[in-house]
């Protein structure tokens, strides 16, 4: 017998193997529409990753520049210390009111040598290209150096935040016209000192140490009280929240018996995890603000409201980590004579550690991020003074990285959109390098039994 | 002396109890600690645990109590005719001049005889009150200084008999525990009750937070509720808050913001996290889903204010120039389209990952049995793994909807400020958890209505989330349990 005959009734009716038919063709076709729609989700996803990065950083690296300006200020003895015997509290009565005219008088002296004064611009705009924030600056210098007064010292102060857009390309000759800040001829007279090498544009160190600034000197601002307020808050969480999310872990997994109590411990675990973090804001305003009394705006109540938050997180990361620990090691300990708890504390933790220290370094990566509770426990006060050392500045008022983020959109000056995506890329740096110890971390230590 | 004090004694009882107990119980065995029924440490343990306990708790409770016996004793002695509502703030000026009192003893601005001899009619107290930080409203009232002596007594003689019960608690402890060292005692079994107790108690801390995040909700909402009816709130349309009162203060445009853009985000997050969860999980090679699996998941690492700066800076204006403008559907940055497509995105990973898990967790067979049957991929996953994996699907988008209905900061940035019941996804509309953010910020009086909706918004929001959380989870552990 050999192949059916092309008449043969045996034939199938959709023809041969080898060419596709119709409705085969209608089925492989949607097979392969089906598998890009697959790769265009993916695609989607991996695009919005890209294009949210890359908005942010476009926007924010130029944070980290900053334009200066290098004059030499005469510090006059007569003005500065009226008194003339170099009393430090007689100095400090001069405000910065006094250091102003001479910052001005300095900046004019060297648009003049350099010929660079547009017909009709007065003194007060060539002043204007220094930020307000250069007279404390002169001002601290004098009051670090009184020697200085009475001698001629070289100082870096900063531009003005418009002359920095201007370096930035935030601000153009266009919208200078526009604007009621900023005058194309002062941009001239820049562009002017910058071929003169007066005005220079680098690194800015500022932005990371230095507290925030208000609302008319954007260039001045930085992240110093943010950062530390959110590392004291960092402080607080993991000290409250690793052990007490271990304590209660170790309950669950190990002790619990299977009870109401414990079910409903359960429950409220898996709950507490997904409750919006504005209500534990809610919480934090109504049970530790005024209820107990604690002060808004304090680290410690930031502290105390996102330990509450990270406490699911960490509960479930660490029963996770017991959890993977094989019962055999819980029977040898118990066969050589441990009581159940050394069992637990002597063997079983120690192997759960990596998986518990991950699990924690996760939790605090998500409460470094988060702002809304802290929002409504007044942590987004203007706050220019550094807290104290621990303990008391725990109860000084602070902000966090987030807040202060939030604090910035919410200014006039576009300025400020330029610090507030340059704050992320800050606060985005440290979630990856917490993240990155992580996974090293679990790399490292990981056990496979 | 100051509580940290108290604290620093009773550490250092606590320490002495563990080496004496210690010491006890290696002399009692002889020098053979095999005699003991528990190793010396737990001796030791079981002293400090005996110094400490009672003492901390009683502390505790008289640090809890105490502030409230003094106030009503003080309370009693105010004029009978103060009206009930002023006695609260005249008890609040009491006890600012009180401690404002103890903090001139302490900083030696007076001494105590002066504070004895100090009297209202001297205009001086306020002047000399003031450069410590402490605020008088106006000029001290001769009652409420009376008041505040009294005050400052009852509190002294409070605050030294609770050192000296406390300091007496950790002796008596320190001693009995002591004596009780021997050969036979259980130290261990001791110790490791207490230390139990512990491990309770810290689980016990879900349930604290839980019912405090209840307690506080509602306590405040039937407060705001006993000012502004239940029925305008629920049913009202109009959201017009006004510090100088009558503000109409309806829940519907907020909750229509809400769902609004929570449903542009599930449109935008659900095709596109299903679809990326079912090509990594049946189509990827190894390769290529080590790659993308890490980096689609590094979306829901990013902290919500950052959506927020990209809604605000990036998509809001790319959608009003884009979009609305030419379309003529409005001219505003921060819409519901832009706050929603946001939003979106931070979901994305959440929805695929969940996905992901749950179309893993179909058997193998079930795929095997249709591609036996002569069904391509495709066919396979719509109609056997789909349908499979359908509750678990459904749970996950349900959890997905809590999540955007919680979100706060995406859309306190993207959405806008602008209260209003509208269907032009273009226009800037707001939510819940804006308003809570709004009325809750800044200045606020804990006695209006416009401060304390807040706390009534806050519990709608809970009860919504915490309804789709349970239904999610319900319907996950029903379908997990089918194929175990």
């Amino acid at each position: 017998m050999t192949d059916p005959s092309p008449d043969s009734p045996l034939r199938p009716e959709h023809g041969s193997l080898l060419t596709q038919n119709a409705r085969t063709k209608r089925r492989n076709a949607a097979e392969k529409r089906f598998k890009y729609y697959g790769m265009a989700a993916v695609g989607v996803g991996l695009l919005a990753l890209v294009v949210l990065l890359v908005s942010i950083l476009g926007n924010g690296l130029s944070a980290f520049r900053q334009t200066h300006i290098t004059v030499e200020i005469a510090l006059p003895a007569d003005t500065l210390d009226p008194g003339g015997n170099r009393d430090i509290d007689d100095i400090k009565k001069v405000f910065t009111f006094g250091y102003a005219p001479l910052i001005q008088a300095a900046l004019v002296a060297k648009v003049d040598a350099l010929n660079a004064r547009p017909d009709g611009m007065s003194d007060r705009e060539i002043g204007a290209l220094i930020s307000k924030q250069a007279a404390a600056t002169v001002r601290d210098h004098v009051l670090a150096n009184p020697d200085a007064i009475g001698t001629t010292h070289r100082f870096r102060l900063l531009a003005n935040g418009r002359i920095d857009g201007y370096f930035k390309g935030r601000v153009t000759m266009d919208t200078a016209e526009r604007d009621g800040n900023v005058t194309p001829a002062q941009l001239r007279v820049a562009d002017a000192l910058k071929d003169d090498g007066a005005l220079t544009t680098g690194l800015n160190p500022r932005f990371i140490t230095a507290p925030d600034a208000s609302d008319q000197r954007p260039e001045a601002a930085g992240l110093g009280v943010a950062i530390l307020g959110s590392l004291y808050v960092m402080v607080i969480v993991l000290v409250l929240a690793l052990p007490i999310g271990v304590a209660a872990s170790i309950y669950l997994e190990e002790f619990a018996p299977k009870n109401r109590w414990t079910d409903l411990i359960e429950v409220n675990i898996s709950n507490l995890a997904a409750v919006p973090s504005i209500v534990f804001g809610i919480l934090g305003l109504a049970i530790f603000i005024n209820f107990a009394g604690l002060p808004q705006s304090a680290p410690i109540v930031g502290g105390l409201v996102l330990t509450l938050m990270t406490l699911p997180t960490i509960i479930i990361a660490t029963r996770a980590s017991l959890k993977s620990v094989p019962p055999s090691i819980r029977s040898a300990a118990l066969g050589v004579g441990a009581s159940k708890m050394q069992s637990v504390f002597h063997h079983v933790l120690p192997l759960a550690a990596p998986g518990i220290l991950t699990g924690t370094i996760i939790g605090l990566a998500q409460a470094l991020g988060e702002t809304a509770p802290l929002l409504l426990i007044g942590m987004v006060a203007f706050v220019r003074e550094y807290p104290d050392a621990p303990p008391e500045g725990f109860f000084d008022p602070a902000t966090a990285l987030p807040v202060q983020i939030y604090n910035w959109t919410q200014r006039a000056d576009p300025a400020f959109v330029e610090r507030a995506s340059g704050a992320i890329i800050v606060l985005l740096v440290f979630l990856v390098a917490m993240n990155t110890v992580a996974v090293l971390l679990r790399r490292r230590f990981e056990r496979r039994w | 002396m100051p509580l940290i004090w108290l604290f620093a004694i009773l550490l250092a009882l606590a320490a002495a109890g563990y080496t004496l107990g210690r010491r006890r119980a290696v002399a009692v065995s002889g020098g053979d600690i095999r005699r003991l029924h528990s190793l010396p440490n737990y001796h030791g343990l079981n002293v400090a645990l005996a110094v400490l306990v009672p003492a901390l708790l009683v502390l505790f409770v008289w640090l809890i109590a105490q502030p409230m016996i003094v106030d009503a004793r003080v309370a009693a002695t105010l004029p009978p005719a103060t009206p009930t509502s002023e006695r609260a703030l005249v008890m609040s000026d009491v006890r600012r001049l009180a401690e404002g009192l103890e903090l001139a003893v302490q900083s030696d601005i007076m001494t105590e005889d002066e504070v004895q001899r100090l009297n209202a009619a001297e205009d001086g107290i306020r002047a000399r009150l003031a450069p410590l930080g402490v605020a008088l409203g106006s000029n001290v009232d001769p009652a409420v200084l009376v008041s505040a002596k009294r005050y400052r007594a009852l509190s002294i003689a409070g605050n030294t008999a609770r050192n000296i019960v406390v300091i007496l608690l950790a002796l008596g402890g320190l001693g009995l525990a002591w004596g009780a060292t021997g050969l036979g005692f259980r130290a261990r079994n001791s110790v490791e009750r207490a230390v139990l107790a512990l491990l309770i108690a810290a689980a016990s801390i879900a349930i604290l937070t839980t019912a405090g995040i209840v307690l506080s909700l509602l306590f405040e909402s039937i407060n705001f509720f006993s000012q502004y009816s239940i029925a305008d709130f629920f049913f009202g349309t109009k959201w017009s808050p006004n510090f100088r009162g009558n503000s109409q203060l309806g829940i519907l445009p907020l909750l229509w913001g809400t769902l609004y853009i929570s449903l542009i985000a599930l449109i935008v997050a659900v095709p596109v996290g299903l679809f990326s969860a079912i090509y990594l999980s049946e189509y990827a090679g190894p390769r290529m889903r080590a790659v993308a699996k890490p980096l689609i998941e590094v979306l829901a690492g990013i902290p919500t204010i950052v959506y927020g700066l990209f809604a605000l800076i990036t998509v809001g204006p790319l959608l009003r120039d884009y979009f609305a403008q030419p379309l003529g559907l409005g001219n505003s940055g921060s819409s519901v389209m832009t706050a929603g497509l946001v939003m979106g995105i931070m979901l994305i990973p959440f929805v695929s990952s969940l996905s992901d898990d749950i179309i893993n967790a179909v058997p193998q067979a079930m795929r095997d049995g249709s591609y036996g049957l002569g069904a391509t991929k495709s066919e396979t996953i719509r109609q056997v793994i789909v349908p499979a994996a359908l509750p678990g699907i459904v749970g996950a988008i349900l959890l997905a909807a809590s999540r955007a209905i919680g979100e706060t900061m995406i859309v306190v940035l993207g959405a806008g400020a602008a209260a209003q019941l509208d269907l032009n996804p273009f226009e800037a509309m707001t939510t819940v958890t804006v308003k809570i953010v709004s009325q809750l910020t800044g200045d606020t009086d804990f006695a209006s209505p416009e401060t304390l909706v807040a706390f009534a918004l806050g519990l709608t929001l809970f009860v919504i989330t915490l309804g789709l959380n349970v239904i999610a989870l319900f319907i996950v552990r029903r379908y997990r349990e089918q194929y175990e």
